[in-house]
């Protein structure tokens, strides 16, 4: 510790590191900019995870037992909200700032002031949502999804849900030019584009899809506003509109919106998977093709989340067939990771851990996807239970569960300590049995014809909601354990190495100290 | 109870207990339609599909798991890195068993997008929250809400347990009629917001949009209730608007009709001012609605 302390102060003497509150009000730093990135995206996790707890106990049985069903309906909505745009998202954009200057060998982000704005949105936009709470009418009720005309007839929660999300975009636009213009212009030396870490290159593809498709979610937004407020008729039928074409315009930023949730967790696993197996990453050049296809097919198959909207046949049949084809390089990239593992050296801990239960779990969520893409049978699927299980089975166990991996991966090189090994399997075992109890059981109800976004419902789906209940509550306490940890961590705790884990060392983020200096790399690395 | 459902879900889970998947408490019903039958069994193969992907893929990660750990001394072999004779293995397998999927279930698509020739049609509109039913040609036209018993347990603190309510928020005051093996045209839209008319047993799930018409079809083999419910989120009761489709005998159900037409008749001659003013109230009312 000491040790690496006067390291850094030798090696950079010019460092300004500003101290009190102004260092994360102002922070240019990619690193602390990370942080508060990373933290905002903790506490939302634990407001949207409330919100879920909240609506698992009203499902616990049937009957409404604590909710007005209006109140239920803001409950799901700015949970979907909360979780998408404030804990995933900005989570993913907290591991890029902490790692894609580490990992191409940058002394920093290249646009540090907007890197500080695109942050210090969020927290605003956020108030702005949460505050929609306390006005007449109650918070937004009309789903994430936002569909005219339900979505019109918000109370005064209406323009301040709209507000927020434009806000979210911008910050997101922002942070997405942030990852192009640093991996574009800042790589050491030597490090082509197909030598660039999996992290960057699904995180760059990430940001090609956030600026295409964010605008789309501003512009349809702003329509809903204009249709509320100043008479337009885009999506009101009464006055020539179209709702329809509202899920259309939505679904085209929606669906991308699935990969931007999934592509960096995809580059996450293909950085932990190597280290822990001592292998390097089978297919590289393959892995890469697959997460540029997946990002090209995201823009053809956006009509399969409204098969049941009455689309012509011909719709119908290219929307099947294009999101059939997903299951290809999403199937290449299952193979690749587990031709990684083959023949390789493993050990298990915890980033690793996570890194596998992402590995299976995320594999289910791919095969209910794969169902869900059969038109005749997403008749049945559409709107129930089902899809609640597939989308949560990517998202929490395929999403968070990589992010999880990445900070048990990379903690040590932030903080400088190794964390409690005991504490992480903990966590790891309880949050993944609890999970399965949570989502599998969701799959049944939806099958047996339980619809989604419902506060009540008839007894026959009362033991499968209990089930469900029950994992949720567990899974959602045991997150208090990975709280616990990070804090433990930071105050202090066995001094990591450079390399910190005995594996494949792979990467220039294992070349610098740990802690990481404050300035990654003021002399670019040579790569070759 | 439970223990029964989860064991007996577990033994689907390990492909043990075929017989067991057709309980309608964690599967899709096999339904009462040509349709809803091939649906049911394309769901199925499907699934098996993806259980069959599962054991060799999560098999191959197990074996992995188990086989190459350090700790069993394992080495890691870093000699093979990338193959294309295998990348190419592994995209062209994926994409026979998909083509494989696609054939049954395009055929089964366009079985499901002919409405020709149906014998039977309805309108049907969804509105906040309740169902309006037309039979068109034959002068029938009802809503069809929550039934009240459903509708006194479900009320926040109503002190009644849902499960002393038979059919508890799937039983309505006036059910949908239909003759059974009759094809029966289904002609939807809404007043409102958007809704989504879902009963399984037929495998109809269809949007009831407002401005817009849609179709769909069934043609139900077997007599007897089925249920289903709103599956489009439509606001605060979106919970508690069932559908519940009464499949009669074609004798039955001419004798139905006879009865509601009457019935019908007699109300507009014992009533007539008031049946006027309310098809007048309705449209206002709904311009209202949508200001
Ligand atoms: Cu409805």
């Amino acid at each position: 510790m000491a040790h690496a302390d006067t390291h850094a102060a030798h090696d950079h003497d010019h460092d300004h590191k500003p101290s009190g509150i102004g260092r994360w009000l102002f922070a240019t730093n990619h690193k602390d900019i990370g942080t508060l990135y990373l933290l905002f995206a903790l506490l939302m996790f634990f407001i949207g995870g409330a919100m879920a707890l909240a609506i698992r106990a009203e499902l616990y049985k049937p009957g409404l037992q604590f909710f007005d069903p209006g109140f239920y309906n803001s409950l799901l909505t700015s949970h979907a909200l909360v979780m998408i745009f404030g804990a995933v998202m900005p989570a993913f954009v907290g591991l890029a700032n902490w790692m894609i200057p580490l990992q191409i060998g940058a002394p920093d982000m290249a646009l540090p002031r907007m890197n500080n704005y695109s942050f210090w949105i969020l927290p605003f936009a956020f108030t702005l949502l949460l505050s929609s709470f306390f006005t007449a009418g109650g918070g937004p009720a009309g789903g994430w999804t936002l569909y005219p005309p339900l979505s019109l007839q918000a109370g005064d929660s209406f323009p301040l849900t709209i507000f927020a999300i434009h806000m979210m975009g911008a910050s997101s636009i922002m942070g997405a030019i942030n990852v192009i213009v640093t991996i574009m212009n800042m790589r050491a030396p030597g490090m082509t584009l197909l030598k660039l870490p999996l992290f960057c290159w699904t995180w760059l593809i990430t940001a090609y899809l956030l600026i295409a498709v964010m605008p789309v979610l501003a512009g349809a937004v702003t329509m809903l506003l204009t249709d509320h407020y100043f008479g337009t008729s885009f999506f009101n039928p009464a006055g020539g509109g179209d709702p329809v074409m509202f899920q259309h315009i939505f679904w085209f930023f929606g669906h991308p919106e699935v990969y931007i949730l999934i592509l960096p967790a995809f580059g996450i696993v293909s950085e932990i998977i190597p280290t822990f197996a001592r292998k390097p990453l089978f297919g590289y050049d393959a892995m890469v093709y697959a997460t540029a296809s997946i990002a090209f097919l995201s823009f053809i198959v956006w009509a399969h989340h409204m098969f049941t909207v009455g689309m012509p046949l011909a719709g119908e049949m290219f929307f099947m067939l294009s999101t059939m084809l997903i299951a290809i390089p999403t199937g290449v990239k299952v193979f690749n990771w587990t031709a990684t593992m083959w023949k390789g050296s493993m050990t298990f801990e915890p980033p690793m851990l996570f890194a596998l239960a992402f590995l299976f779990l995320f594999t289910i969520g791919g095969f209910s996807g794969l169902m869900l893409a059969i038109a005749p049978a997403d008749f049945q699927y559409q709107d129930t239970y089902f899809v609640v299980a597939h989308f949560h089975y990517v998202l929490v166990p395929g999403a968070v569960f990589a992010i999880m991996a990445a900070v048990y991966y990379w903690l040590p090189k932030w903080t400088g300590h190794m964390y409690n090994m005991r504490l992480a399997n903990w966590h790891f075992w309880v949050s993944t049995v609890s999970v399965n109890v949570l989502f599998f059981p969701q799959h049944f109800l939806g099958l047996a014809g339980m619809p989604r976004r419902i506060p009540d419902y008839s007894t026959q789906f009362t033991d499968w909601n209990m089930v469900s209940s029950v994992g949720g509550f567990v899974f959602g306490f045991s997150q208090i354990l990975f709280v616990i940890l990070i804090w433990q961590c930071v105050r202090g705790g066995a001094k990591a190495t450079d390399k910190v884990w005995d594996g494949l060392s792979h990467g220039l983020e294992w070349t610098v100290p740990s802690p990481a200096p404050y300035h990654s790399f003021d002399t670019p690395p040579e790569v070759h | 109870m439970l223990n029964r459902k989860v064991l007996s879900a577990l033994g689907v889970l390990l492909g043990a207990a075929p017989a067991v998947a057709y309980d309608s408490s964690y599967n899709m019903p096999v339904g009462v339609t040509q349709i809803a039958r091939e649906v049911h069994s394309l769901h199925m193969i499907v699934f098996w599909i993806c259980v069959a992907i599962a054991v060799a893929v999560f098999g191959a990660m197990i074996y992995s798991i188990i086989a190459f750990r350090k700790s069993k001394g394992a080495v890691a072999d870093t000699t093979m890195l990338h193959s294309t004779i295998v990348e190419v293995i592994w995209t062209t397998i994926p994409v026979l068993i998909l083509v494989g999927m696609a054939v049954p279930a395009a055929k089964t698509l366009v079985r499901m997008d002919d409405t020709r020739n149906a014998e039977l049609s309805i309108k049907i509109t969804g509105y906040q929250w309740k169902w309006q039913y037309e039979y068109l040609g034959k002068g029938i036209s009802f809503y069809s809400t929550l039934g009240a018993e459903s509708n006194y347990a479900r009320q926040l603190h109503s002190g009644i347990d849902p499960n002393t309510v038979k059919d508890y928020l799937l039983e309505v005051d006036h059910e949908v009629v239909v003759p059974v093996d009759t094809k029966v045209r289904l002609l939807l839209t809404a007043n409102d917001v958007i809704h989504s008319w879902w009963v399984p047993d037929f495998a109809v799930k269809k949007d009831a949009i407002p401005g817009f018409i849609n179709e769909a079809w069934f043609k139900s083999e077997k007599i007897g209730h089925y249920t289903g419910q709103c599956t489009e989120l439509c606001g605060r009761d979106h919970g508690f608007m069932p559908i519940v489709v009464n499949v009669v005998s074609k004798e039955d159900f001419a004798r139905w009709v006879a009865d509601q037409q009457a019935a019908a008749k007699a109300a507009a001659e014992g009533a007539a001012p008031t049946a006027t003013t309310a098809t007048t109230i309705a449209p206002a009312a709904s311009a209202a609605a949508a200001r």
